[in-house]
């Protein structure tokens, strides 16, 4: 099949208006009659299911927490950007369009940009109507702040709980709904298959994770807003139920998968300090404002911060980006704390960390100024490493934190399979090679919000849908699939913890496939995957039963899917022979060490189409087409 | 760097919601202390999965104390012994060499246990479902900036906004009540001219489905303050009270 976009005809800015005018709509009477699952409730996923039954549809909405108020979109700290030009600083839909367009190394689609800019002002209205309580001025109005990537301040805020007054938002709107009978709601119920009958996506198989059976849910339409895979490198600041499954299998039923290797690493999150660590901490990017970034000029120095002397520090962000220092952008940052870990200076216990030191700042401002700018993130530093930052420099490392790629979708938010939705983080639309701080947000709420409601009528009226039940042979199949799978990996009792196997694989795909990547790695990976892949399914212990509550088994299927699916990630990495956004490729560098496109070979999107695990995935490109940016070449020296 | 300490720890273990629980004794050997507390318990879990034995269930997801999963009385205390934190946040540096460790699931009527420390907290949900929310359908708001809200009122809405749901105040109340879980919400909203609407209907419709779900009543001990890892205020429920009192009043 050859991919269709749907991108609308017509000038940038109408687009949206002339495809929402031109899309089918269902009659409101008719809406009762289609039934809707959305799985995950995070911002896209509850918003989305929210909105969908204030329409009239009848949504059933799974998540796998023992809540839908639970989910990982909770923990974003920052903000939620919107083109509302409060402060009067020009800011337009048109420029946070460009930024974002830029900011994602030319590697989005113009018209779904354009969009999300557009309606990002409505998020905030809509937002603000359900009781968020943003930041406010003394004036009553809204306040905002500046971020990453943008010149003028276009960032709303809930002070450092922004992810979490935003998700509590669409959650009670999603209450709301439970409470009128509009969503039936299924919680700490984990989707495992998606069931495609005549080539339409029409429902799944989820298992019951107390009970442990599994259960079969038939809809019209199936809309996945189940976020991203940073979890398959073991270490990310996602919550640990983050992962990949349900889009994988999604991906293993005909969804294509599109730009995999597109992964974001955040320069300071708190290093690893053990082999017991379980995930990362993030700390926020704001930081850089004031810190300083250093590591010992001499390798293998042992000596404590404060007996290194000035002039045997290397402030190495600032000696080789002089005119923006420490506030390069994220990918730089952490790709040179990388070359100075490896090149054997890194710090602390484990030597891989550089220093974010503040005494030149507590000097110049005074530690007051310094706390109440920064006083909870310190006050966070200070918990988990019991090490003051008012007296030593924070020891930080870049982590994964964010996927760019996702399920393919085209412009209607529709997966290369008909009549499955991809919403949020799950799906590659929006950012390009690389997302800008604070849209993250955005994007999960303009997807659910403004654009699921409109384009999943087109498919409803449009589609031939007739009755099927879960009887259905596709149903019955789907459920045996997985319960064999489920027996398997409970019988296999090998000698290694799933733990243990997650994280050879979350180190193999970090050393090989992270901050830096080349062909040689890359080849190495994927050798070492379906290696690795088979000591699992032949010697990972499984303990329990399928019919109880078993985390051990939840999390091993999980980690199955990430054994294949980090192969799909890695061959993305290696098709993809140019460096943009958090893809470096060591291949393609400027002179000066710096990251160089390729626009005449790869101004595409990757979209990959399963063949089969172990086989060698088949590629699909959409050509990205630039007719209102002109493309240029980031420097930051 | 390397410092790690012993600990004896009590583990609840209970099969299910109706089968009758009791405390697995477990040595943990080598426990650093700068893990966290749940990693604590992953290496536990790990070492008895090893053993071939099944490890204790217990929620957790975000691990930076702002999703609400983990859910854990240690030594008596909801999260743990560390004011202002959840679990996931607790460090084992908090403990000492040779030091017994008692682990157990949120104890309350309205939260049956599930499962070891795993509990069914669905009750909240359903408080939230009959009122926590503003009746506005997505769609046709008015500008942001067209309703301005006084800045001291948007800040103790966020005070009372700031609850991650954790059910920590139900577990510390002698009486399991979940009036500041309750109280926390209906604040935030009254505080705020867009909640303010039907505040009336919030608190009547909110406290009954609080009683209908079997939480105990408020005797004002103000443990639920201690424990709470985000310092929500008893303030707030003094404010429902007040609230409710005059809903029911001018209830016709």
């Amino acid at each position: 099949m050859t991919l269709d976009s749907k991108i609308p005809a017509g000038p940038l800015a109408e687009k949206w208006d002339n495809h929402r005018f031109q899309s089918k709509l269902v009659n409101p009477s008719n809406k009762r009659k289609y039934d809707v699952i959305v799985v995950g409730t995070g911002l896209a996923g509850g918003s989305a299911s929210a909105s969908l039954a204030e329409l009239g549809y009848n949504v059933k909405t799974f998540c796998i927490q023992d809540s839908p108020r639970r989910a990982h979109s909770i923990a974003a700290q920052g903000g939620i950007n919107a083109a509302k030009n409060y402060p009067n600083d020009g800011d337009s839909v048109w420029r946070l369009f460009y930024d974002t367009i830029k900011g994602g190394d030319y590697r989005a689609r113009e018209a779904n940009v354009y969009r999300l800019a557009q309606v990002s002002s409505n998020i905030i209205d809509q937002c603000t109507a359900q009781g968020v309580p943003f930041a406010r001025e003394y004036g009553g109005q809204l306040a905002n702040r500046s971020f990453g990537g943008a010149q003028v301040s276009r960032t709303f805020y809930c002070r450092g709980q922004t992810g979490q007054q935003l998700l509590l938002g669409a959650y009670s709107s999603l209450m709301r709904m439970v409470g009128v009978g509009k969503v039936e709601l299924f919680t700490r119920r984990e989707m495992l298959d998606l069931v495609v009958i005549d080539g339409k996506a029409r429902g799944i198989i989820v298992r019951n994770l107390v009970t442990g059976t599994m259960e079969r849910y038939v809809a019209d339409a199936v809309v996945l807003a189940t976020g991203g895979y940073s979890n398959v490198y073991y270490l990310s600041t996602n919550a640990k139920g983050c992962n990949v499954t349900a889009s994988w299998r999604a991906h293993k039923k005909g969804a294509y998968f599109a730009n995999p290797c597109y992964t974001q690493i955040h320069p300071t999150c708190i290093p690893v300090s053990g082999d017991y660590q379980s995930k990362l901490t993030l700390m926020s990017e704001s930081l850089r404002n004031d810190g300083r970034v250093w590591v010992p000029k001499k390798k293998g120095d042992d000596r404590a911060a404060r007996d290194i002397p000035e002039n045997e520090r290397d402030y190495y962000l600032e000696r080789k980006y002089p005119s923006f220092g420490n506030l390069v952008p994220r990918d730089v940052a952490s790709r040179n704390a990388k070359e100075a870990c490896d090149d054997g200076r890194g710090v602390g216990p484990s030597k891989t960390a550089v220093y974010l030191d503040f005494a030149d700042a507590i000097k110049r401002d005074g530690e007051d100024v310094i706390r109440q700018k920064y006083g909870n993130l310190f006050h966070m530093y200070h918990k988990i490493t019991d090490e003051d930052p008012y007296k030593m420099p924070m020891r930080i490392y870049p982590a994964l934190h964010y996927t760019m790629g996702g399920l393919w979708v085209d412009y209607n938010l529709m997966s290369s399979l008909p009549g499955l939705y991809v919403l949020g983080e799950a799906n590659f639309s929006d950012h390009g090679a690389n997302r800008l701080g604070a849209s993250a947000l955005m994007q999960g709420l303009a997807d659910g919000y403004f654009v699921i409601p409109y384009t999943i009528g087109d498919h409803l009226a449009t589609a031939d849908l007739p009755k099927v039940s879960t009887d259905h042979e596709e149903f019955v199949k789907a459920e045996k699939e997985v319960s064999e799978r489920q027996n398997k990996l409970l019988s296999i009792n090998g000698k290694r913890t799933i733990a243990d196997l997650h994280k050879e694989l979350g180190l193999l795909m970090w050393d090989n496939c992270g901050m830096a990547r080349n062909e040689a790695s890359l080849k190495k990976a994927l050798k070492k995957i379906p290696d690795l892949r088979e000591e699992f399914w032949n010697n990972v212990k499984v303990p329990g039963s399928g019919e109880e509550l078993n985390q051990a088994l939840e999390y091993a299927g999980r980690v199955a899917d990430f054994m294949e699916f980090g192969e799909l990630l890695v061959s993305d990495a290696l098709d993809r022979k140019e460096s943009c956004g958090g893809h470096f490729r060591e291949e393609s560098q400027t002179e000066e060490g710096e990251a160089k496109r390729k626009d005449d070979d790869y101004s595409y999107v990757a979209a990959w189409e399963f063949q089969g695990v172990g086989k060698a995935p088949k590629l699909h490109k959409e050509e990205l087409v630039f007719e209102n940016v002109k493309l240029t070449q980031r420097s930051y020296k | 760097m390397s410092d790690t300490i012993n600990l004896t720890l009590k583990l609840w273990q209970q099969k299910g919601p109706n089968e009758k629980g009791r405390f697995l004794t477990y040595e943990a050997k080598n426990i650093s202390t700068h893990a966290s507390f749940l990693e604590m318990l992953d290496v536990v879990n790990d070492e008895l999965m090893e053993k071939g034995e099944e490890p204790i269930a217990f929620d957790h997801d975000c691990r930076e104390g702002i999703c609400g999963m983990c859910s854990l009385v240690i030594n008596g205390r909801p999260h743990g012994p560390d004011g202002g934190i959840t679990a996931c946040q607790l460090h084992m540096r908090k403990f000492k060499d040779g030091e017994t460790v008692w682990i157990e699931p949120w104890r309350a009527k309205a939260f049956p246990v599930v499962r070891d420390l795993v509990v069914d907290r669905g009750a909240f949900d359903r408080i939230i479902q009959a009122g926590g929310f503003v009746n506005v359908n997505n769609g046709g708001a008015a500008d942001a900036n067209a309703l301005p809200i006084p800045k001291r009122n948007a800040e103790a809405a966020m005070d009372a906004a700031a609850c991650i749901g954790c059910g920590a105040c139900v577990a510390a109340c002698r009486n399991a009540s979940a009036m500041l879980f309750v109280a926390a919400k209906v604040s935030h909203l009254s505080f705020l001219p867009q909640g303010a609407v039907e505040k009336r209907e919030r608190v009547l419709n909110m406290v009954k489905a609080m009683d209908e779900e079997g939480f105990g009543s408020c005797t004002n001990g103000g443990q639920c303050e201690a424990e709470c890892p985000k310092e929500i205020s008893v303030s707030n429920i003094a404010r429902m009270n007040r609230e409710y009192l005059a809903a029911s009043l001018s209830s016709s």
